[in-house]
């Protein structure tokens, strides 16, 4: 079982990214698991056609202790299991205790079943905290691919995701996976990433361009695999889900310092033009 | 002074360079004859094995538990509610027609999911429910540690539920993490006193009214203090906050005096209320025989009446007079017998003397969470270094409230009284001991285990956490914070009490006639085989 975690600044699409991974994933006969670890709880909702899921701290809260797995874990598109995190609405209470719980709790109810192949965490844009590294914690996902873009925010927020899984890959097995850029059809978008992915040590490992049927998939409650199997950006995820399955790449980042990574945005991002 | 200089050299060699450093800092050999500095009120030192207490302990537990009327609600998890429920013994009595709620444990009882979505709810409704159910006059809200840390706003809370049901709530950001001792729990509590209680009632005072800040009524302590005092001719307005009560707390601003007992958790309040209504306040010890006639002199000293004054000297000497053989008793059993005292940021200090009245001489004292001025004095403030753990408790600054602010003594008068009573002054410990003995802040483990195997001293007053450590090592230990079952020990009759306690404890060394197994006989027994094999 590869249990993988996927980080990157919010709004970047993480979520989008994951459930068309996963879904080309799962087109290929494996078994996968999703835990999605945002408060909004909105990490599963393409692989379940829009199907509103029951969050394990809700269950947790209205139903007490004694909670059956099939409560808080449904499958959705080619088998896919589903499991949201939940959590407080903004502004109460602490979320990362709620990723610690909830997480805690699937173990508990023996949802890392042996036969799964890949268990993926869909986590919140920033390790805020201590809850929100839970994912990469001892004993939990080993691989982390970091979604971003060529917008220098992207990769400032990858940059210091790379710092937080430094701290964890000293003391436990975590090591970063590559870099997935989700195109945001910036200048010298392809080169920059390039360059900033080895830079940090690792790889580009699949650029996903932009394309509007992503949009048309997601307003239909679908990844772009389930909504339209046949369209060239089905075909992209479907690489990317090749790249990662055969994936030997593992390595502990090299964050870079402030300047350095502003000397990359100006070799590549404004000079390259 | 070879001893105590014995003892710190010991001490001192165990531990490693830097927190050698740290804590020769925290001790202080006696010397009368130079101005001696001591380090406190800061951090305990990680893996040493301190006695402090937390925020939450000193403002819940100490100061704001203790008023009778109240309901206290503990928001946070059930422990921390359990474990401040009336261990310290402040007892209380409902006033007529009024209510006691000294014996409730009141929590939120947070569980994990209060900590995830918010506890926010839980303590709306602890509230509702404690309204419907008790009807108090006043409920305060303690928040522990993880309330700070999630973020509950307790403060919003209180406004819109006090509104609602027509009551004063009052809100603490006591966590328990907050500051490096119970100590920032004192200020926290005594700030909102000063701001939201004391002057919120305006029922005109008798004479000679005053206040007893700084006696909590452990054991009955306040009772047996008001039974004298009210013989005299005093009106007690309010006690903060032992037997206290919400509604004569807030009119503690029509007094005439406040009378400090301890300095430590309560100064805040009397230098507010001297600022803001020009009531002031003397320095006060109502332990030991001496200790509280001096007190009642000085009272009287402050009021200037001859009537007063004659009934002040007519009550000492009756009440002095029908001790006096007892307490002559307990001296013959304890002449030159040696205490040690660690306890509180006072009570290391006030019972010194009762113990000298016994035959008992102090060689080492300390205190948990005192400060500087604690030891030193009240003159050593303005050198205070100020460091950031203590710049994280609020420090509130009020001003002359020029309706209700009055002079109780004419300024050319206070200046002739300042000199005969301590009136806002304090010596402090160090003033109070001899020389050549030891003062040690923030005691710990190991030191009070060398304490006693050096100095060898016949009692120890201190508190539960090292209680039964001393003991088991063949010394009397008593408990000062609760007074183990006891008292009350304030006052004449409580130095009847506590010189009985003393002497039953010391002369009845029950630990001493008992040897561990472990001496006697081995705990593992076997044959040796094979030694050869053996590598």
């Amino acid at each position: 079982m590869r249990q993988i975690a996927i980080y990157g600044k919010g709004g970047i699409g993480k979520s989008t990214t994951t459930q068309n991974l996963t879904a080309a994933l799962a087109e290929m006969g494996k078994e996968i698991m999703i835990v999605g670890c945002d408060p909004k709880a909105d990490s599963t909702r393409l692989i379940l056609n829009g199907l509103a899921q029951q969050t394990v701290l809700d269950t947790l809260r209205e139903e007490g202790e004694d909670i059956e797995l099939e409560n808080i874990l449904k499958p959705g598109y080619g088998g896919i299991r589903c499991v949201e995190s939940g959590g407080p609405e903004p502004g109460v209470g602490c979320a990362g205790r709620g990723i610690i719980t909830s997480i805690n709790m699937l173990e508990q109810l023996g949802a890392y079943e042996d036969d799964l192949d890949y268990v993926f965490y869909d986590v919140l844009g920033d390790v805020v905290c201590g809850g929100f590294a839970m994912p990469i914690r001892e004993g939990k996902a080993e691989e982390i691919y970091i979604v971003a873009s060529g917008e220098m925010m992207a990769m400032y927020a990858a940059n210091n995701i790379a710092k937080g899984i430094l701290k964890f890959a000293d003391s436990g097995g975590t090591r970063l996976g590559g870099i997935i850029c989700n195109s945001r059809k910036v200048d010298n978008e392809l080169e920059m990433l390039t360059a900033f992915a080895k830079e940090l040590g690792t790889q580009l490992i699949h650029f996903v361009p932009r394309d509007n049927m992503v949009q048309h998939a997601e307003i239909n409650k679908k990844t772009v695999i389930d909504h339209d199997p046949t369209h060239a950006q089905a075909e992209e995820y479907r690489v990317l889900a090749r790249a990662i399955d055969e994936n030997k790449m593992f390595v502990i980042p090299k964050p870079m310092s402030q300047e350095r990574l502003e000397e990359i945005l100006m070799e590549h991002g404004l000079l390259g033009v | 002074m070879s001893e105590s200089k014995k003892l710190v050299d010991k001490v001192l060699d165990i531990y490693p360079a830097k927190v050698m450093k740290n804590r020769k800092s925290h001790m202080v050999i006696k010397d009368a004859s130079v101005k001696q500095e001591i380090a406190a009120n800061t951090r305990a030192i990680p893996g040493i094995i301190t006695n402090r207490g937390c925020a939450y302990a000193g403002c819940k537990g100490v100061v704001i538990g203790p008023i009778v009327d109240m309901v206290h609600i503990v928001h946070g998890p059930v422990g921390c509610s359990y474990y401040a429920w009336g261990t310290r013994r402040n007892k209380g009595k409902a006033r007529e027609g009024g209510q006691n709620f000294l014996e409730y444990a009141f929590t939120t009882d947070m569980q994990e999911s209060d900590i995830v979505f918010g506890g926010e709810k839980k303590l709306r409704a602890a509230i509702d429910e404690a309204v419907e159910l008790f009807h108090p006059k006043a409920i305060s809200i303690s928040a522990t540690c993880p309330v700070g840390l999630i973020g509950d706003d307790i403060h919003a809370i209180a406004r819109d539920k006090s509104k609602e049901h027509g009551l004063k709530i009052l809100a603490f950001s006591c966590e328990g993490y907050k500051g490096v001792s119970q100590s920032a729990g004192h200020h926290i509590a005594n700030n909102k006193l000063m701001t939201d209680v004391i002057g919120t009632i305006d029922t005109p005072a008798k004479e000679f009214s005053i206040n007893l800040l700084g006696e909590y009524n452990i054991g009955g302590d306040e009772w047996e203090i008001a039974r004298v005092l009210t013989k005299i001719g005093y009106n007690i307005i309010s006690t903060m906050t032992g037997n206290g009560a919400i509604d004569e707390i807030a009119n503690a601003h029509k007094a005439d005096l406040n009378v400090i007992q301890c300095h430590r958790s309560i100064n805040y309040v009397a230098e507010m209320v001297e600022t803001k209504y020009g009531l002031p306040w003397i320095k006060v010890n109502f332990i030991g025989v001496e200790g509280f006639s001096k007190a009642l002199r000085d009272m009287a000293k402050y009021f200037d009446d001859p009537a007063l004054t004659a009934r002040t000297e007519a009550v000492i000497a009756e009440e002095t007079t029908s001790i006096e053989e007892e307490m002559a008793g307990y001296k013959a059993l304890l002449d030159g017998k040696t205490a040690v005292l660690f306890v509180g940021g006072s009570r290391a200090h006030h019972y010194q003397g009762l113990l000298r009245e016994i035959g008992i001489e102090t060689i080492v004292a300390g205190y948990e969470f005192g400060h500087r001025d604690d030891y030193e004095g009240r003159d050593v403030i303005p050198y205070i270094k100020v460091d950031a753990d203590s710049r994280n408790i609020e420090e509130i600054h009020v001003e002359k409230d020029e309706k209700k602010y009055s002079l109780r003594i004419p300024a050319s008068r206070a200046e002739q009284l300042k000199k005969e009573i301590p009136w806002a002054s304090y010596d402090g410990l160090l003033s109070e001991m001899k020389d050549g003995t030891l003062v040690i802040d923030d005691l710990n483990h190991i030191e009070t285990e060398q304490i006693i195997k050096i100095l060898k001293p016949e009692f120890f007053g201190s508190g539960i956490k090292d209680k039964y450590m001393v003991q088991k090592m063949g010394v009397y230990a008593k408990q000062m914070h609760s007074y183990d079952y006891s008292g009350p020990y304030a006052g004449y009759q409580g130095a009847v009490n506590f010189s009985r306690d003393v002497a039953a404890g010391i002369l009845t060394p029950a630990w001493k006639y008992i040897t561990a197994p472990w001496y006697k006989e081995p705990l593992l027994s076997g044959k040796v085989e094979g030694v050869e094999q053996v590598c």
